[in-house]
């Protein structure tokens, strides 16, 4: 009798979590579902019909969609590479014996904690700006032409920005994961003469295998939605040049008023999501197993 | 002759991780020294050395009223959390002391809300706000990032719970301590940590968010994300007018986030790498 009273308790405890969550999940989405089957534009919402499968062919042919799917992909994959690589090397560095520790790993964690808008917006401005920016700077001092960075390179600019917010993250979580690393088993190796080369693909590696698939697959969740980074230095441009998925739903919906369109755009979103939520879902599954 | 190889070889990983470090945290550094400088002198080319003066300051504060947005922020960061970890203690307590069999379906299920794309949900929420008067105002605003805050917290939470052993309840008990008294002096000393450092993280993760502060908000409830992401479209000088904001939107979170460096990997990795 205890227990079901337990149980009983245990329930309403998580009911309102679950509760609002419940809600949170399935109110929008239907809605945003629905409105992917109507014609619905806000300046002239008396005038809603049912359109079919019409937004998802509109969205589906317009020339800006695969193109900020690319882009979305582009945005991905180049800021995960960067941070991967660079938070390896840089989490290596770290772990080795160093004066003033403390304060370079503060400065290293730093920018994740800037939020994006002042990232961006630094950025822009005072690092890129073609004519005050820090870079010029260093060009005219070498006697070189300053880079326009987001005329000319406007997607691998916000990649930079957005890899250099997420660098930090990468970086903590490997090198939490390499201090995790058995000292006796590195000494071992060392022992029976592995060189760093070998010890780095035989021992670390592998033992960074699982940390690098968690920073891959939360960093992807974030990543597939930039969006403040876009808004404040590019706004999209020039074109569609800049424009990831989220932009795109979001001009449709706000600056394009179609919120049928829009919809359409956010259960493309969805789906994407979905399927690299899946990976995740099965990574993090495994630790809760152990 | 090992012990100078080794000195050697410290002094060389220090000057490079050194380097590293500095070259990462130079546009942190570089916006702190602009905003020390006037508007010329912010346009005059690279010099590290700022002339010191606080007009920057000044002048964001009584052209832009930087007070407001700076509250919104602390209202809406803290209000946020506050309601996530009253919602989500009772669930991770329940979840970490009488788990059933679908416990890890409803955790598994809760990160899953968190893939949602915000873009997805932005058309319904965006007309739900307008038609019930909730758009710029920060009731509205803070439920908003409660929810999309309340898994993470919910999942540290149940991670951390889930280290207090249960032995400890059951000594409590043989020692004839009541239900309160167990949750009072037992319980609620061994939770406060992990209480603490959540609120922490999710104070950072709330008050960095920029999806939903800037389509929500206009001017009435507009936090410092959608104040400074304003700043985008200039109108005359403005170098050091930008780094003085910027400067006082990062310092407070730059700070507490200085000390939150390990639940950090905790949290956000829910509990994956520790």
């Amino acid at each position: 009798m205890a227990t079901q009273n337990t149980r009983a308790l245990a329930r309403l405890m998580m009911a309102p979590s679950v509760g609002l969550l419940l809600i949170w999940m399935i109110v929008p989405l239907t809605m945003t579902l629905w409105f992917s089957f109507q014609n619905y534009n806000l300046l002239n919402p008396g005038n809603v019909s049912f359109a079919g499968l019409f937004n998802y062919q509109y969205f589906y042919t317009d020339p800006a969609f695969f193109q900020s799917i690319w882009n979305t992909l582009l945005i991905v994959v180049g800021v995960l590479m960067i941070t991967v690589i660079g938070g390896i090397a840089i989490a290596l560095l770290l772990d080795q014996p160093m004066f003033g520790q403390g304060i370079v790993r503060i400065m290293i964690i730093s920018p994740f904690f800037v939020m994006p808008p002042v990232a961006a917006l630094v950025w822009k401005n005072m690092i890129m700006h073609p004519g005050y920016g820090v870079f010029a700077d260093f060009s005219r001092a070498l006697g070189l032409q300053p880079v326009d960075w987001f005329a000319q390179y406007p997607l691998f600019s916000i990649i930079i920005i957005v890899a250099w917010q997420w660098l930090p993250f990468a970086t903590l979580i490997l090198l939490t994961a390499l201090q995790s690393l058995d000292g006796e088993q590195k000494e071992a190796a060392e022992m029976d003469g592995a060189n760093f080369v070998n010890r780095f693909i035989y021992l670390t590696l592998p033992h960074l295998a699982r940390s690098v698939t968690v920073v891959i697959l939360i960093q992807t969740i974030f990543l597939l939605g930039v969006y403040a980074e876009i808004l404040v230095t590019t706004n999209g441009g020039p074109g569609y040049a800049s424009t990831n998925l989220p932009f795109l739903i979001y001009r449709t919906a706000l600056l394009g008023y179609d919120v049928g369109g829009a919809s359409a755009g956010g259960i493309i979103a969805v789906i994407l999501a979905n399927i690299v939520a899946i990976f995740l879902m099965r990574a993090v599954g495994k630790n809760l197993d152990r | 002759m090992a012990r100078a190889v080794s000195r050697r070889r410290t002094a060389i990983v220090t000057i490079a991780a050194w380097i590293v470090a500095l070259i990462i945290f130079f546009p942190i550094l570089y916006t702190i020294i602009t905003s020390f400088k006037s508007e010329t002198e912010a346009i005059q080319g690279f010099s590290l050395i700022p002339s010191g003066t606080i007009e920057s300051y000044v002048a964001v504060q009584s052209q832009s009223n930087y007070f407001k947005p700076f509250m919104n922020s602390v209202i809406l960061s803290i209000g946020s959390t506050l309601l996530a970890l009253l919602v989500s203690v009772p669930a991770a307590w329940s979840m970490a002391f009488s788990p059933t069999k679908r416990t890890k379906d409803i955790l598994m299920w809760m990160l899953s809300t968190k893939m949602m794309p915000a873009v997805a949900v932005l058309v319904p929420i965006y007309l739900i706000f307008r038609d019930t008067g909730l758009l710029d105002s920060r009731i509205g605003l803070t439920v908003m990032l409660t929810l999309i805050n309340l898994p993470i917290v919910v999942w540290m939470l149940y991670t951390y719970f889930r280290e207090i052993p249960g032995e400890i309840l059951e000594a409590a008990r043989m020692d004839g301590a009541s239900l309160w008294g167990e949750i009072v002096y037992v319980l609620t000393p061994m939770a406060v940590p992990g209480i603490a450092s959540t609120m922490l993280l999710n104070i950072i993760l709330a008050w960095n968010e920029a999806f939903w502060t800037i389509r929500l908000t206009t001017t009435n409830a507009a936090p410092l994300t959608a104040f400074i992401a304003s700043f985008s479209s200039p109108q005359g000088l403005f170098w050091a007018k930008l780094s003085a904001a910027s400067t006082l939107a990062i310092a407070p979170i730059l700070i507490m986030g200085w000390f939150s460096q390990k639940q950090l990997v905790r949290g956000l990795t829910f509990g994956a790498v520790k």
